[in-house]
């Protein structure tokens, strides 16, 4: 692409709005906002009415998507038109399709309701197909909600023609090569099989009682931090998952378990994982145990 | 394996038969030396104390009845046909190598003084412990399995094993400990399967 603005549709299916409140959230947005023109966005004015948009012929930069699809139109219309036609003819004149969201992405949390009708772009949880069967040009940025850098350094990564590597579900590898558990400052207790006795409080490890998908979730949350301070499982809160095929799981603050073993880490098999897990827990690490800040020590 | 290993081995095959025949105390590094007809300072060579020697026998042990049990675990079969499977194995090395289940009952459990600093928690058993975390983690997964606290059903199946073993070595049973599997075997199953 030229120097000169790049072009951005962002349509809406079904969706609560997360992924436009965490794009309004970018740090940068000037910076932004000299690169790219907004043709349309739902929630902020333009100087083309969306029918105009939708009439015209020209071909634009990217279309963005937000929310699950469907090609049922007792589901979702919009502006008076089967929601089909309207992603189907945006789709046609775009250069790339950016699923924002983990929604757009494979269905999210309103695929649950009918996961026959209401799917990802191109998929439908993991698997492959969903709104359209097969096309060259989507990339999925998952997370619920997507992270405002992971969208906007992807769209300036492809306006500058440069190469985005994918993994097997059509996210950047840069961003999603990484697990939430890079990073988590409760790594220290995760090694040593320390819980979390609250949520929200500095120690602990969330994986074994609260339900943390950080070693198996694709995304690099603590790496880049959200708002520039923090992220989930630095607040205290497990890891959700959200930028995984098959979010949302049930009971997601409650760690699943068979015979009280976890899923195992992402890649990490069972013998390696207990193996390890058992030896830790053979020892009680009296520091892991007490307080970061003991009031007691003032 | 080096020539140092092997010998390390046959050591430790000659103390786990002393030790799991005659107790941990009544057991002294010169009767090792003796068997294995090797001068005292000798021994020490390979193992810097009683202590260390024993601990070192019941990680031996465990990772020959581990290995034993991996076997089942990489077996395509049901959780029923490997519980049977796992009891065979069990009572087979009681049967055969009746020392490393003597030595776990006789000599681990009945003097933990002795393993209580480098034999913490499960640290010296890992290996066999881990094999059933594995079998059970399957066979709930599966759906074969209730799923329920691991220590549940890791004392149902191995205290009811152990127990037995015990018993056969009492001389009290009326018939072979191989005759048995197929029995203890239901039992555990149906008391761990899924209903």
């Amino acid at each position: 692409m030229s120097k000169a603005k790049s072009s951005i549709v962002w349509l809406q299916g079904l969706t609560c709005n997360g992924n436009s409140h965490s794009f309004l959230n970018y740090s940068h947005m000037e910076s932004f906002a000299s690169s790219f023109d907004m043709l349309y966005h739902p929630l902020l004015l333009g100087d083309t009415s969306f029918d105009a948009i939708l009439q015209s012929d020209t071909p634009f930069d990217f279309l963005i998507l937000e929310g699950a699809l469907s090609r049922d139109e007792d589901i979702i219309r919009k502006f008076g038109y089967p929601f089909h036609k309207v992603l189907d003819e945006l789709a046609s004149r775009a250069r790339y399709i950016i699923c924002a969201g983990s929604c757009a992405s494979f269905g999210g949390i309103f695929r649950l309701k009918d996961e026959a009708k209401i799917t990802g772009a191109l998929f439908s949880g993991k698997s492959r197909g969903g709104y359209w069967s097969e096309k060259s040009n989507v990339i999925n940025i998952p997370g619920c909600p997507v992270h405002p850098a992971w969208l906007i350094d992807t769209l300036f990564l492809l306006k500058r023609e440069a190469k985005v590597s994918l993994d097997e579900f059509l996210r950047p590898k840069e961003i999603f090569s990484y697990l939430t558990h890079h990073g988590c400052l409760r790594n220290e207790y995760f090694e040593w099989k320390v819980d979390s006795k609250q949520l929200g409080e500095k120690e602990g490890c969330l994986f074994y009682e609260y339900g943390c998908q950080g070693p198996m979730t694709h995304a690099n949350c603590n790496k880049i931090l959200w708002n520039g301070v923090g992220s989930k499982t630095r607040a205290g809160s497990p890891c959700l998952g959200c930028t995984e095929f098959d979010f949302p799981k049930m009971k997601l603050y409650e760690t699943q378990t068979n015979m009280s073993l976890p899923q195992t880490p992402f890649g990490i098999s069972k013998r390696a994982y207990y193996s390890l897990a058992g030896i830790a827990k053979s020892f009680k690490i009296e520091r892991l145990e007490r307080k970061l800040i003991d009031e007691k020590d003032n | 394996m080096d020539k140092k290993s092997k010998k390390s081995e046959k050591i430790l095959d000659a103390a786990l038969l002393l030790f799991s025949k005659n107790g941990f105390y009544a057991t002294t590094i010169p009767d090792i030396a003796r068997a294995m007809g090797m001068s005292v300072g000798n021994i020490y060579n390979y193992f810097s104390s009683k202590e260390k020697l024993a601990k070192e026998i019941i990680k031996y042990s465990s990772d020959i009845l581990g290995e034993e049990i991996r076997k089942v675990n990489e077996q395509q079969a049901s959780s029923q046909q490997k519980i049977r499977d796992i009891v065979a194995v069990y009572f087979d090395m009681a049967s055969t190598k009746p020392q490393h289940i003597n030595y776990f009952l006789r000599v681990y459990l009945a003097n933990k003084e002795v393993f209580k600093e480098g034999c913490e928690g499960m640290l010296c058993v890992s290996a066999f412990v881990t094999e059933l975390m594995i079998f059970f983690e399957d066979g709930v997964a599966k759906g074969e399995l209730r799923n329920q606290d691991f220590f549940s059903a890791f004392g149902l199946f191995m205290g009811y094993l152990g127990g037995f073993v015990f018993l056969n070595g009492e001389g009290v049973l009326t018939k072979d400990l191989n005759d048995y599997v197929d029995d203890i075997a239901l039992n555990i199953y149906n008391a761990l399967k899924f209903q």
